[in-house]
């Protein structure tokens, strides 16, 4: 039964098969003797795994033609390389990237630390841009007392995110 | 994007790198100076985290005017941080191979970063705990580190520190995957913890594979010295987190921090059954490394390693003073190639280099004093 396994890098006959326990979670890698030697898995100074996990799951996957819209980058780019092209990339290659997630990770959701003030600015700034369309709405459609109340809004933003800028 | 602050005087930005390279290596760091009698097994605890700008090419796609525009960007804003003061701003292209190699070797920059060629860059805290990769897999990969076994005061320092940058710069962030990066490996929270072991006895008494064996399947990393396919001379690994999405970095942390805990007990039960069931073997070990380290003419890097590892052994077993654990510390660094390299000012053949290695060592250990036995056999 043993025999009917493939190496997870290259298609040849499996002899190292490796499990790891995350969380409860089995994870195999099946390798050959060949690739196990050249990824390190026998040398007692360590190997990484997920590096190997990663590279386990990118091989087996059907072609697919995904690309990013913002950067160009596409699905056989990441098939070479492993990496993506920019941030955006993790929306466009939604599909490829769960399974991918599930076997490498201890979870598919980011738990931890976020940035607070990053966001803050984010959701400033489109506020800021909302209330600049609605100002040039109001103007376009002659509605001046909601156009002040905009200019006044807006000015207060901006005093917001300056004030905070310089005080640190 | 926002700009970033600009205005503050940045540190040693028009000075000649090899000024500052030298500076470095002869000012006092974290990691040569400060070992302590408390890091026995844990010679050093390291975090880093993976950032990255938010609507921008990660470094490897990105055209080479956009890397160094971003690298411009964040260099600057790295500085200006209060924990850069009077630190260094070393864009890579500057710095030649010898002080690239350097750099690796205090373990200040990777190897990655070492070969690429522009657009890259990284600044260096006074101290040099403090270190700020651009440009090398991602935008941003900070680093904090602190010798000895200290990972609730090396997150502190280095939460802070992403906090501070966070200030002024926008983080490639989604509320679902966290902190994006450029492999999905660092996903989540981008952190990769570890602590660079010494573990002779467990090494010594063959029991170094399982513990590997174990560690991994615990889903944690094992690796040499440099980092991935480094050889793990001297008895030191490198142990870290894998998984960095679905948890949070505390818990992350502590759970690392357990299972290390756990090996350094293993390490300290292997020494002492080492010493239990024969002593002399373990002490003609220490002592001829003693004698090769006082005169010897021929040492290459691995086997200088091998011998100061024995020699930390016996500084922690009582054989040394405490004093001589920092000059062991400096000598695992210093006793690397570019460092003896940069030391004799010029460029050595290997050959040469194991000549002058053992020169030094041979100096050095003419002030150690011998080895007294008698508090290790109790």
């Amino acid at each position: 039964m043993a025999n009917s396994l493939k190496c997870d890098l290259c298609s040849k006959p499996a002899t190292v098969h490796l499990t790891q326990i995350v969380n409860n979670k089995i994870h195999k890698v099946d390798l050959c003797e060949a690739c196990a030697q050249a990824k390190g898995v026998t040398d007692p100074s360590g190997f990484s795994l997920a590096d190997l996990l990663l590279k386990a799951s990118l091989n087996p996957e059907p072609t697919g033609d995904a690309k990013c819209e913002s950067c160009g980058f596409t699905q056989q780019d990441f098939k070479k390389s492993g990496r993506f092209g920019c941030p955006s990339c993790y929306q466009h290659f939604g599909a490829i990237l769960e399974p991918m997630l599930d076997t490498m990770h201890k979870g598919i959701a980011h738990s931890g630390k976020v940035p607070q003030r990053a966001l803050a600015r984010r959701s400033l700034y489109e506020k800021l841009t909302q209330l600049e369309t609605d100002l040039d709405q109001a103007i376009k459609a002659e509605r001046y007392e909601d156009a002040a109340r905009y200019r006044d809004e807006i000015h207060q933003v901006r005093q917001a995110t300056t004030g905070r800028r310089e005080e640190s | 994007m926002k700009s970033t602050r600009s205005g503050r005087p940045r540190p040693a930005a028009a000075r000649n790198p090899n000024l500052k390279i030298n500076e470095l290596i002869d000012s006092h760091s974290e990691l040569t100076d400060t070992a302590t009698s408390k890091s026995a097994v844990v010679l050093m605890t390291r975090i880093r985290l993976a950032r990255n700008l938010a609507s921008q090419p990660f470094p490897g796609w990105a055209k080479e005017a956009q890397k160094k525009a971003i690298r411009d960007q964040l260099m600057q804003a790295v500085a200006a941080l209060p924990q850069m003061k009077r630190g260094l701003a070393l864009p890579v292209e500057t710095l030649d191979d010898l002080q690239k190699q350097i750099l690796v070797e205090r373990h200040l920059i990777s190897r990655e970063l070492c070969h690429s060629k522009s657009g890259s860059g990284v600044v260096i805290s006074k101290d040099q705990s403090c270190v700020v990769m651009v440009n090398e897999e991602d935008h941003l990969r900070i680093q904090v580190l602190r010798a000895g076994f200290q990972f609730k005061k090396v997150w502190a320092t280095i939460n802070a520190l992403d906090t501070d940058l966070e200030e002024h710069v926008d983080y490639a962030f989604s509320p679902k995957l966290g902190y994006l990066s450029a492999c999905p490996t660092n996903l989540g929270t981008g952190i990769r913890a570890s602590a660079m072991m010494h573990m002779p006895a467990l090494v010594i008494s063959g029991q170094m594979e399982k513990v590997v064996r174990a560690v991994n399947q615990l889903g944690m990393a094992v690796r040499g010295l440099f980092g991935e396919g480094s050889d793990a001379s001297g008895s030191i690994f490198q142990i870290s987190n894998q998984t960095t999405l679905g948890e949070s970095e505390e818990s992350i942390i502590k759970h690392l921090h357990g299972v290390l805990t756990t090996i350094v007990e293993q390490e300290l039960n292997a020494r002492e059954k080492l010493l239990e069931a024969d002593p002399s073997k373990l002490h003609d070990k220490i002592g001829r490394a003693y004698g090769i380290l006082q005169n010897g003419h021929l040492l290459n890097s691995g086997e200088a390693m091998n011998l100061l590892s024995l020699i930390r052994l016996g500084i922690d077993l009582g054989v040394f003073g405490d004093a001589q654990r920092a000059v062991v510390d400096r000598l695992f660094i210093e006793c690397q190639p570019a460092h003896v390299q940069h030391a004799a000012k010029g460029a050595f053949e290997p050959g040469q280099r194991d000549i002058l290695r053992a020169e030094r060592l041979r100096s050095e250990f003419a002030k150690v004093p011998p080895p007294d036995f008698s508090p290790a056999t109790k």
